[in-house]
């Protein structure tokens, strides 16, 4: 079967996407953030930083399968 | 009470996270063929793998949720529970008692009682440890209500049933195995989703320093006020904290509790088991740096008027265990709010799955297998543990109940804690490292133990006697109260035990050969190199620990 490294780099990656998209489209649409910091934009760069870790889990464990 | 809502984003990865857990369960059930597969994985997982189960078995929503609660209300203390109160329990089970829990292989830490007592021991412990997982379990059940019901207005009623089913559905597919899977799928997901509110709490207050400046001083060290317990915000004594908490309930709970050892049981040799609650114990380590920053970063906020911020109330009682979603709402933007409901819920996902599971074993084999069916053929006790997943979800229900009428989840879990695990412990200690221990003596130590625990927590429920002549002192917490009580059963239970064995039959030393320090050879890893010996990790974590107390003394 194939190692969990292998689903734990699917799910950030997956995830990592979605959350870079939807800061991206705020940040491009203008969108008014309701939250504290939101002028920072954590949903891009901490999206981002999902998906290099998810990326890196998912390469290292491309071609592993277990007993 | 107003809702936060979410939006489509974040339903996106609500649903993508729920996919791959069921997506998981689906995959891996075809992995599952015997019941040594659905009880203990397959026996075949790496250091790695069986040490984040371990840690996100006990990181579940009890951690993120309680804990957070309860740094609000005790303050700095409560990471007591990650340190002092954690580490040197977890590298004492992967030092001395791994090796006789593995090498007897086991299915559970009752089958381990059987062995080294007697069947009557066995399951007067597998009773106890169900009934404790279950109320535990309920404590899962009812921190995801209330993360539906604050984050999107659920009723609670509606909120529990959703939940109960999902995680009956999730278990019964391929058991223990894609437990794990998930549980270290949780724990990234934990980080990714909650570790972000810490940052921008340091953000928006200026650095980690000016939080603590911020905090009154009874809130805001770990020791230098533990002299007077009015000086605290737990309002205990080192005594209460080093005895009940260090020693009692921490090696009580990380050394018998099946829920967390049963992850060791599924690694691949004796190694790869010791290893895995030591490796465990850095990652415990760390924590703190999620739940309790955040606490404080939620008393900082809550006593500054100009915040905005302020924790829950329910009918009049302030809700200590709303903190974190309430940061959560504060800090994320849209899209973010959905990940750091994910954690919670993943959080809840897998303290949920853990319990049962650790359930499902014990009900299977040291109930059911023990007392009512002894023929039971494997493909049997397969279906069995499949049965008792369901059911134990369906008493789950009820107990999540009972957690709620509780103030803080952490309470209700100390107190629980106190009457199973803490005279247990005087059992395992006993039973592994003296010769002499007889069954009797365990059985009857173990059942006065108990039995004194339940009635010390009633008799100062309905005031029958005062606090603090459990405390030994004028003022203290609910918190205090269960540490002293855990402490005085375990004093109860030990002693008794001795005493009892003093005058019973002896096992024959042939009978127990590999579960007695002294009967069981010695040979532990020792033709390998310094860095791979489970020794060597486990002095490197006993120095972070004393450096962490030392640098926030």
């Amino acid at each position: 079967m194939k190692p969990i490294w292998y689903f734990v780099g699917l799910i950030l990656l997956t995830m990592g996407i979605v959350l870079a998209a939807a800061g991206i489209y705020d940040l491009i649409s203008h969108t008014e953030s309701k939250s504290i910091l939101g002028e920072l934009y954590p949903s891009i760069w901490w999206g981002a930083l999902m998906i290099i870790v998810g990326l890196v889990y998912i390469v290292k464990n491309k071609n592993v399968k277990i007993e | 009470m107003s809702t936060i809502g979410l939006n489509f984003v974040e339903w996106i990865i609500i649903v993508i996270y729920f996919l791959f857990v069921i997506g998981i369960g689906f995959y891996l059930k075809k992995f599952t063929k015997n019941e040594e597969d659905f009880f203990l994985a397959g026996r075949r997982n790496t250091a790695w793998v069986a040490g984040l189960a371990f840690l996100s078995a006990n990181l579940g929503a009890l951690e993120l949720l309680g804990m957070t609660g309860n740094t609000f209300k005790y303050g700095m203390y409560v990471a007591h529970f990650y340190w002092i109160g954690a580490i040197p329990a977890m590298l004492f089970l992967g030092i001395y008692m791994m090796p006789f829990y593995y090498s007897s292989k086991i299915k559970s830490i009752p089958g381990y009682l059987k062995l080294r007592f007697d069947e009557k021991t066995r399951v007067l412990n597998g009773i106890a440890f169900g009934v404790m997982t279950l109320l535990v379990s309920g404590i899962n059940l009812y921190a995801m209500a209330l993360v539906l019901h604050t984050f999107l207005g659920w009723n609670w009623d509606v909120s529990m049933w959703m939940s109960a089913v999902t995680v009956a559905f999730y278990v019964t597919l391929s058991g223990l195995l894609s437990a794990i899977f998930t549980e270290i799928i949780q724990f990234f997901l934990i980080w990714f989703g909650l570790f972000l509110v810490s940052i921008l709490g340091i953000v928006e207050i200026g650095s980690i320093q000016e939080i603590f400046n911020r905090v009154p001083e009874s809130f805001n060290t770990l020791w230098s006020t533990s002299g007077d317990p009015s000086q605290n915000g737990m309002l205990i004594s080192w005594g209460g904290i080093v005895l009940g908490l260090g020693f009692v309930l921490s090696f009580g709970y990380w050394t018998t509790d099946f829920l967390v050892v049963q992850r060791a049981f599924s690694a691949k040799n004796l190694r790869t088991a010791r290893m895995t609650p030591i490796l465990a114990s850095f990652f415990k380590m760390a924590v703190p740096f999620i739940v309790i920053l955040t606490g404080l970063i939620a008393i900082v906020l809550a006593n500054d008027p100009n915040s905005g911020f302020a924790l829950l109330k329910d009918g009049g009682q302030v809700n200590y265990d709303s903190a974190l979603p309430l940061l959560i709402a504060r800090y994320y933007p849209s899209g973010l709010v959905g990940l750091g409901v994910t954690a919670l819920l993943a959080g809840f996902m897998a303290g949920q799955a853990g319990n049962i599971s650790a359930f499902n074993t014990v009900w299977t084999y040291d109930i059911y297998k023990s007392v009512i069916n002894r023929k039971a053929s494997d493909t049997h006790l397969l279906w069995m543990g499949r049965v008792a997943t369901v059911v134990g979800v369906i008493v789950s229900l009820g107990t999540a109940y009972w957690a709620k009428s509780f103030p803080s989840i952490m309470d209700y879990m100390q107190a629980i804690f106190s009457w199973v695990n803490a005279p247990l412990f005087a059992t395992m200690l006993l039973g592994m490292f003296i010769i002499w221990i007889t069954p009797n003596g365990a059985f009857w130590g173990l059942v006065l133990g108990m039995g004194s625990s339940i009635i010390m927590y009633l008799a100062v429920k309905f005031e029958w006697i005062s606090l603090s002549l459990l405390t030994l002192s004028d003022v203290s917490s609910d918190m205090a109260a269960n540490f002293w009580r855990a402490w005085w059963a375990w004093l109860i239970c030990f002693a008794a035990t001795i005493i009892i064995s003093l005058f019973t039959k002896k096992k024959p030393k042939e009978e127990l050969v590999g579960l007695v320090k002294g009967l069981t050879p010695e040979s532990l890893d020792k033709d390998i190199k310094l860095t791979k010996k489970p020794e060597f990790w486990a002095v490197l974590s006993l120095i972070v620990l004393i450096i962490l107390n030392i640098y926030y003394w």
